[in-house]
């Protein structure tokens, strides 16, 4: 599949942060930080990161998990990762 | 009467059940008769012996929003509603809605489920065959776990004095009742969220406790099938729901002008020591508990004028039950006693029982009327107490008490003693 846009998977994982727990995709945006902007637990990270990964197609594993504080973050890595594959 | 003088009295109701998605609408079904059991309409539900339930009238899913009940067992989330409307019905400050507030160390909780979260374990089984551990909720455990339901109360309302889940199958929520009773008279805390909540309608439930041939079969007619003291009666129905009363110590109650439902005089306990499943025939057991229960609450027999029967529609539990009152009020006081079995309307609760047929105990005292046990078309001649059928019966004015029985699988027996406010 075409990698995804930044807004693609800004739109996407905002749909997800908004099943999830409730708060509205037009609230997560990229320099929110999940667990101090958010107020988003570690339950539901894992919740949102199995999620994020069945919607984009990229692994995200605990190490990394940890590292992804912000939305932007996410974005990061999931483009980077959709790069790294089609390069 | 126990030496501690501390009365505890009964200050906020929330309930959802198979008659309705709070307390006035569970009582006004209760006082019209009307039964809450209907077919079963899932997939396959041929394959099962007993094809109908009494089920929820309101889903959570009507009063919840979806993202709390993803991580919510339908146990927890009921529990969650019926607490809800007890705590507002008590005259508590909630979020933005003003009212009394509770020193949060002087708050406890005791809210019982006798199975726990039966969908979420079966479910969670068949995500994880299906697509893996790495797709299994990572909420799954305090979803599953039987103490779920009074953490989440807990957290919901910031009770720090304990936070506790008794289980003992059916008599799960009548003992959440009596160790409220305890907390309040023993100094830990002014008030107690206490009660139950049930919610395991699933195939293997229902294939489990046909198996045990402890269900009604009548699938032809599922609203006449609970008929507890009919000479017909072939089993239980299968219940869900909760209830939740608000416990407080009668000096807080009065300190803030709470309205007083009733007082929660003492509670009886006793074990069968006999059988896992059958209850003792004799009904020795059961009326140690409901002598227990007068003694902790200072009451004579002569006091009771009405008993909240736990009479599911077994064969052989409904008669065991009378002679245990019998036993327990002597054979004069027990004929002047009015029995009722609400089960004929809401289904068995199972560990929600307890705590639903408390809190109607709590609204015929205070309403001064008994609601009739419906299906009864040919009473069993085993029958020679005062059983309310037909229409609801007016109770006398003034200084009345009554019992609740709640028996459980495990030779558990509960009797919980109510006493109107004057």
């Amino acid at each position: 599949m075409p990698a995804a846009t930044e807004q693609e998977i800004l739109t996407g994982l905002s749909e997800i942060v908004e099943e999830t727990v409730g708060i509205p995709a037009a609230e997560v945006t990229p320099e929110k930080s999940f667990v101090d902007d958010l107020d988003i637990d570690s339950l539901s990270m894992v919740e949102i990161a199995v999620a994020a990964q069945d919607k984009f197609g990229v692994e995200i594993p605990d190490d990394e998990l940890r590292n992804l504080k912000t939305v932007q973050d996410v974005i990061n890595y999931v483009q980077g990762l959709a790069g790294a594959s089609k390069a | 009467m126990s030496d501690n003088q501390t009365t505890v009295v009964v200050t906020g109701l929330g309930a959802t059940t198979p008659l309705g998605g709070d307390v006035p609408s569970t009582w006004s079904a209760l006082l019209a008769g009307r039964s809450g059991v209907r077919p079963l309409d899932w997939e396959g539900i041929e394959e099962l012996p007993v094809r109908f339930a009494a089920q929820l009238t309101v889903e959570p899913s009507e009063v919840m929003p979806k993202h709390k009940l993803r991580r919510l067992d339908r146990n927890e989330a009921i529990a969650l509603i019926a607490a809800h409307e007890a705590w507002e019905d008590a005259g508590y400050a909630f979020g933005d809605r003003d009212g009394h507030t509770v020193d949060g160390d002087r708050l406890g909780v005791v809210i019982s489920s006798g199975i726990g979260g039966l969908h979420t374990a079966l479910n969670s089984y068949d995500v994880y065959r299906e697509r893996g551990w790495q797709r299994v909720s990572p909420f799954t455990v305090p979803m599953l776990m039987p103490n779920g339901a009074s953490g989440l109360v807990g957290i919901e309302f910031g009770a720090m004095a304990g936070s506790h889940a008794l289980v003992s199958a059916c008599a799960s929520s009548a003992e959440a009742i009596g160790y409220a009773i305890d907390m309040i008279r023993s100094g830990r805390a002014d008030v107690v969220i206490a009660g139950g909540t049930e919610a395991c309608i699933h195939p293997l439930q229902l294939a489990a406790f046909a198996s045990m041939r402890a269900l009604s079969t009548r699938n032809d007619e599922p609203t006449r099938a609970s008929r507890p003291y009919d000479k017909n009666r072939d089993g239980f129905v299968l219940g869900e729901g909760a209830a939740v009363l608000i416990l407080e110590s009668e000096e807080h109650a009065r300190a803030r002008g709470a309205r007083i439902h009733a007082i929660a005089a003492g509670c009886g306990y006793s074990g069968d020591a006999h059988d896992i499943v059958q209850p003792d025939p004799t009904g020795s057991g059961a009326a140690k508990a409901m002598r227990r229960a007068l003694a902790d609450a200072g009451l004579r027999p002569e006091d009771i004028q009405h008993i909240n029967a736990h009479g599911t529609s077994t064969p052989q539990g409904d008669v065991a039950e009378l002679a245990a009152i019998k036993g327990a009020l002597g054979e004069e006081a027990a004929r002047q006693v009015c029995i009722t079995a609400p089960k004929s309307m809401t289904g068995h609760l199972l560990g929600g029982a307890g705590a639903l047929e408390s809190l109607i105990t709590v609204l015929t005292l205070r309403e001064g009327v008994v609601p009739a046990t419906i299906n009864i078309d040919d009473l069993d001649d085993a029958v020679d107490l005062d059983i309310v059928r037909g229409e609801p019966r007016k109770l006398p004015d003034g200084p009345i008490a009554a019992l609740n029985n709640s028996f459980g699988f495990g030779g558990h027996n509960v009797a919980v003693a109510f006493r109107r406010a004057l």
